[in-house]
């Protein structure tokens, strides 16, 4: 398994780690609950090492986004971050990934771990069928990654960095620095609370780290696994790729609608556009159980005795202290209050569709 | 670190524990250290009253925030109680697995398969092998 620049510490907090798209990083460190409360009450830190980083430069590198990806990306300003959608030629979802632009003709692409890859094969090829006057490299081994989550991030980085980061609004980023060594400041994140996704070199990434802890845990900032951030990310109704989201999912059957412009040309515009004219049979829908029992991948959903579709994503939530899941069922049948079942194991066990998301934080 | 394992009781490789009450039943649960790797239990799934299962096969689930995972149960028997104060409360099993943590009480069907359990100082050696 690959290790991030941050194992040892792991190690060292006794973390449990686990093989996440063959990188072994911590699920959790003392629980998931008490990571998940921590999060939403106060902050906690995240190595987030894993995740992909593709540069794009050069006079064309706004065009090959602008067809590569399905958002209009022709407003973004330096300083600013877009989530967009990676298509396949069948419309299907490669990727969400969000691009940031550093400056004129030169874009950063932060992928997710596992489709850190096929994002830059589908890219690259992109680029030379089209012969776009561009150049794309993958810096994500030399780069590092970590999310700072919770109503305290702010009060907590504040202390470590000459920027004020209350001129850093959501989804923008500034180049400064934190503990003196040179990072890149996003406000923004996967847990539905204020926070900062933080990015600087690899060998470099451990200190942040260290100075984040020091910094943090006076204030009540607790280290987080991956198990709370899945947790975090599905309260606030947020996909995970590769599980909610596969190479065979469209964006009008998840709730990323909103990433497409249909104005412009894109790759995978054409399939994505005859899946549009016939109608999309499932969608993407929340649910929390009524009945006994938690709902997990793969569980079946029925409706009046017949099967409509899967789940995606389920859990125990803490924040909410019941179980809640996201769906992929009959596109009739997402209607909120809609009665459906979900069946565990030998028995079939009532829920009902609700909206999204199931947790939204107070502003 | 897990609470000591009581040597009243038995253990089985899958980390349930049996105390034989004397009166041909016994309530079983699962192990300190089984509750400690689960962590964050949110749900147990008990079985039926008078369900009948052998030794080995699953006698109820126990579900963290992240995982699934089947009770076993360590010898044949019939269920003649269950804990239902785990329905509300299950983080039970993680205060006080081997007290009000305890899953089901069954009828043992043969007293014969308790001696092929582990003791107290025989469960111990195991999982301090798992732990290395």
């Amino acid at each position: 398994m690959k290790k991030t620049p941050l194992y040892d510490r792991h190690a060292a907090l006794n973390a449990k780690i686990i093989d996440f798209g063959g990188w072994a990083m911590p699920v959790q460190y003392t629980s998931v609950i008490e990571e998940h409360r921590a999060t939403r009450a106060n902050a906690a830190l995240f190595d987030i090492c894993h995740m992909g980083e593709i540069e794009v430069k050069g006079p064309q590198a706004l065009d090959l986004l602008q067809f590569a990806l399905t958002r209009d990306l022709a407003g973004q300003k330096t300083g600013q971050v877009k989530l967009s959608a990676l298509l396949n030629d069948r419309g299907g979802i490669i990727d969400d990934l969000t691009v940031y632009k550093m400056d004129r003709d030169f874009y950063m692409l932060v992928t997710n771990a596992t489709t850190r890859e096929p994002d830059f094969q589908r890219i690259r090829s992109l680029l030379e069928e089209k012969k776009f006057d561009a150049s794309l490299a993958d810096v994500s081994d030399s780069t590092g990654k970590l999310d700072l989550q919770g109503p305290r991030s702010e009060e907590i980085l504040q202390t470590l960095t000459p920027d004020d980061l209350k001129t850093i609004r959501f989804y923008w980023f500034i180049p400064s620095q934190v503990a003196g060594i040179p990072a890149i400041i996003s406000r923004s994140g996967y847990t539905g609370e204020d926070g900062f996704e933080i990015y600087a070199a690899g060998e470099e990434i451990g200190a942040i780290w260290d100075s984040l802890m020091d910094a943090g845990t006076g204030l009540g900032m607790k280290p987080a696994g991956l198990g709370a951030r899945d947790t975090l990310r599905l309260e606030s109704g947020m996909m995970l790729n590769g599980q909610d989201i596969t190479q065979e999912t469209c964006p009008l059957e998840v709730p990323y609608a909103w990433l497409v412009d249909w104005s412009k040309d894109f790759a995978g515009k054409p399939a994505l556009a005859a899946i549009r004219e016939r109608g999309v049979r499932k969608k993407l829908a929340g649910f929390e159980m009524t009945g006994r029992g938690i709902a997990r991948h793969g569980y079946p959903v029925t409706k009046d005795g017949r099967e409509i579709g899967s789940v995606t994503s389920g859990t125990f939530s803490p924040t909410l202290n019941k179980a809640i899941g996201l769906a992929f069922v009959n596109s009739e049948d997402t209607a909120p209050d809609t009665e459906i079942s979900i069946g565990i194991r030998d028995t079939v066990s009532p829920a009902k569709i609700v909206p999204l998301p199931f947790y939204k934080r107070q502003k | 670190m897990s609470k000591p394992n009581p040597t009243d009781r038995l253990y089985s490789k899958d980390h349930e524990w049996i105390l034989d009450r004397g009166d041909g039943t016994a309530s079983v649960g699962i192990t300190d250290y089984a509750q400690e790797m689960l962590t964050d239990i949110v749900f147990v799934e008990l079985p039926p009253i008078g369900k009948k299962v052998a030794a080995g096969e699953p006698l109820a689930v126990v579900e963290s925030v992240k995982s699934v995972s089947d009770v076993y149960s360590p010898v044949g028997g019939e269920v003649i109680a269950v804990n239902t104060a785990l329905e509300n409360t299950p983080e039970l099993v993680n205060q006080d697995a081997f007290g009000e943590g305890w899953i089901a009480q069954l009828k043992v069907v043969d007293p014969e398969e308790l001696k092929t359990l582990l003791d107290a100082a025989a469960y111990d050696a195991l999982i301090q092998e798992e732990k290395h």
